[in-house]
């Protein structure tokens, strides 16, 4: 019952393709979901339908008890795009700012989100002038200012040296631990063994969604990469729902 | 709306401004260097008696158009920037509203048309002796709703081009026609009717008209107050078509 989000039989077109192709799925609260699939498997389609930005050919997804994209929403849910959508002619702390009072929260709120995720030194520094990886923690920034009850964040590790990759999510595990839900995308493995639950997409379909150690047991093999091929090949074997849909009862 | 939002829209839109120097160099210096052009051009031009001198008569003009189309094109660009860069997808998730950001981009350009008209009018005035019957202040007044027009038009405009080669071609199809009607060229009454008519429906020339009224008269008239209200009402109306074109659900 207690789901930051639920999705129900949702199918998304883009482009006259069929994207999701009828996943249902609900996202616990206070703990970081990871969001695991191939590039192209649909999980920027999925975000953006969570977050309300997404034309849904069918379905329903439910965030915090409302419809996805509700005007209540825009206040509890912060969005990372893939692509770092920060102001480039702007410094970093003039992002962090300008984000912050959008939501309704002041300058010490904006340096503290600065500070949380490495950019402290850089914050007088011009967003175009940054690094790949800077910049996209600037965007980052900007999507924690907020401090919302529900963050997703598309791929928000790519690119980042891998201490502050590390840092970064104990920062998520400290998050979830206040209470925030996070939903978090990637396409590379040894960060699915760092999320508390996974959903696995292929295609645009659900392929497992359960714990890491839950997987590794059904998989019956140690390593998720493994783990998870084999998934992908029984379910290519019979219908992928069905193995979403037992793992989805092994945890409820 | 929300006056805390608009007011951090605004005052982002104009950092964004002030950290491009180069902007801000063209956007001063640009109508003026223009507006020297057209002096020298008619320096030597004689006056028929009893009309107002070449000079007086193109330079009003001039300081009607340059504030529009100027920052028609910045704020096309600066529109498609935010849809490109995902900034525009960023804000419709946020608590902003539509009209926050719309007001936003129409208050900061307003702001920095405002400086560029003073400018431009100081130089026309002082340095070449631009003389009209009416105040300065209400050619700079009439130069600010301009450039507003430009930015509203820029706003809306700017929802149909995907690419900055898209959006820099509107500036043809959308500032040119309303140039040449506008009674730059030929006086609006000597034209054909139809295109009598089409001059009728640009808001352009409701802006030159005003500014004429300017020219012609020591105190605001009725006419230039009617033209002046035509064009808000078209700088409302672009703004209430460029709040329908943003979309916070896209495909």
């Amino acid at each position: 019952m207690d789901d930051a989000i639920a999705v129900h039989d949702l199918f998304v077109d883009r482009g006259g393709r069929r994207v999701l192709d009828g996943i249902s799925c609900n996202v616990p609260r206070g703990a970081v979901t990871g969001l695991l699939g191939p590039s192209g498997s649909g999980k920027t389609t999925f975000m953006r339908a969570v977050v309300g930005v997404q034309v849904v050919a069918r379905g329903s997804v439910t965030v915090l008890g409302q419809p996805a994209g509700s005007a209540a929403l825009r206040h509890q849910v912060g969005y990372l795009t893939q692509a770092p959508s920060v102001y480039a002619d702007l410094t970093v702390r003039e992002n962090a700012r300008y984000f912050a009072v959008l939501q309704g929260r002041g300058r010490a709120e904006a340096d503290q989100a600065i500070a949380d995720v490495g950019l402290t030194k850089a914050a007088t520094q011009l967003v175009g002038t940054l690094s790949g990886g800077q910049r996209s923690r600037a965007s980052l920034a900007c999507a924690l200012v907020g401090q919302p009850e529900l963050i997703i964040l598309d791929e928000p590790t790519v690119g980042q040296d891998p201490v502050l990759r590390a840092d970064l999510w104990a920062r998520f595990h400290a998050m979830a631990a206040a209470g925030t839900t996070l939903l978090v995308s990637s396409h590379v493995m040894d960060e699915a063994a760092r999320c508390d639950r996974l959903l696995l997409i292929r295609e645009g379909r659900l392929i497992a969604d359960d714990s890491p150690a839950a997987i590794r047991a059904a998989a019956g093999v140690d390593d998720l990469d493994e783990a998870f091929l084999r998934l992908i090949r029984a379910g290519a074997a019979g219908p992928a729902s069905a193995d979403a849909t037992a793992g989805r009862e092994g945890v409820s | 709306m929300n006056p805390r939002i608009l007011a951090a829209t605004t005052g982002r839109i104009l950092r964004q401004l002030r950290h491009d120097r180069r902007t801000i160099a063209l956007l001063v210096v640009v109508p003026t260097a223009l507006l020297t052009l057209v002096y020298f051009m008619y320096a030597d031009q004689p006056t028929p008696p009893g009309q107002p001198a070449a000079f007086d008569r193109i330079a009003l003009i001039m300081l009607g158009i340059f504030p529009f189309v100027i920052m028609f094109l910045v704020t096309s660009i600066a529109m498609l920037r935010e849809r490109t860069s995902g900034t525009l997808e960023r804000l419709l998730t946020t608590p902003l509203g539509k009209l926050d950001l719309l007001f936003g981009y129409g208050i900061a350009f307003g702001l920095a048309a405002a400086v560029q008209a003073a400018i431009t009018a100081g130089v026309a005035y002082w340095v070449f002796g631009l003389h009209t019957a009416g105040s300065s202040g209400l050619v700079i007044g009439i130069a600010v709703v301009n450039a507003v027009l430009g930015v509203a038009l820029g706003l809306f405009c700017s929802a149909f081009a995907r690419t900055e080669f898209q959006a820099v071609q509107f500036l043809p199809v959308v500032v040119v026609p309303q140039l040449l009607l506008c009674g730059l060229f030929v006086a609006r009454d000597q034209m054909a009717g139809w295109l009598q008519a089409a001059s009728d429906a640009f808001p352009l020339s409701y802006a030159i008209e005003a500014l004429q009224e300017v020219g012609a008269n020591a105190e605001p008239t009725g006419t230039m107050w009617r033209d002046v209200a035509v064009v808000i009402g078209a700088v409302v109306l672009a703004l209430v078509l460029a709040a329908a074109t943003l979309r916070r659900r896209s495909g």
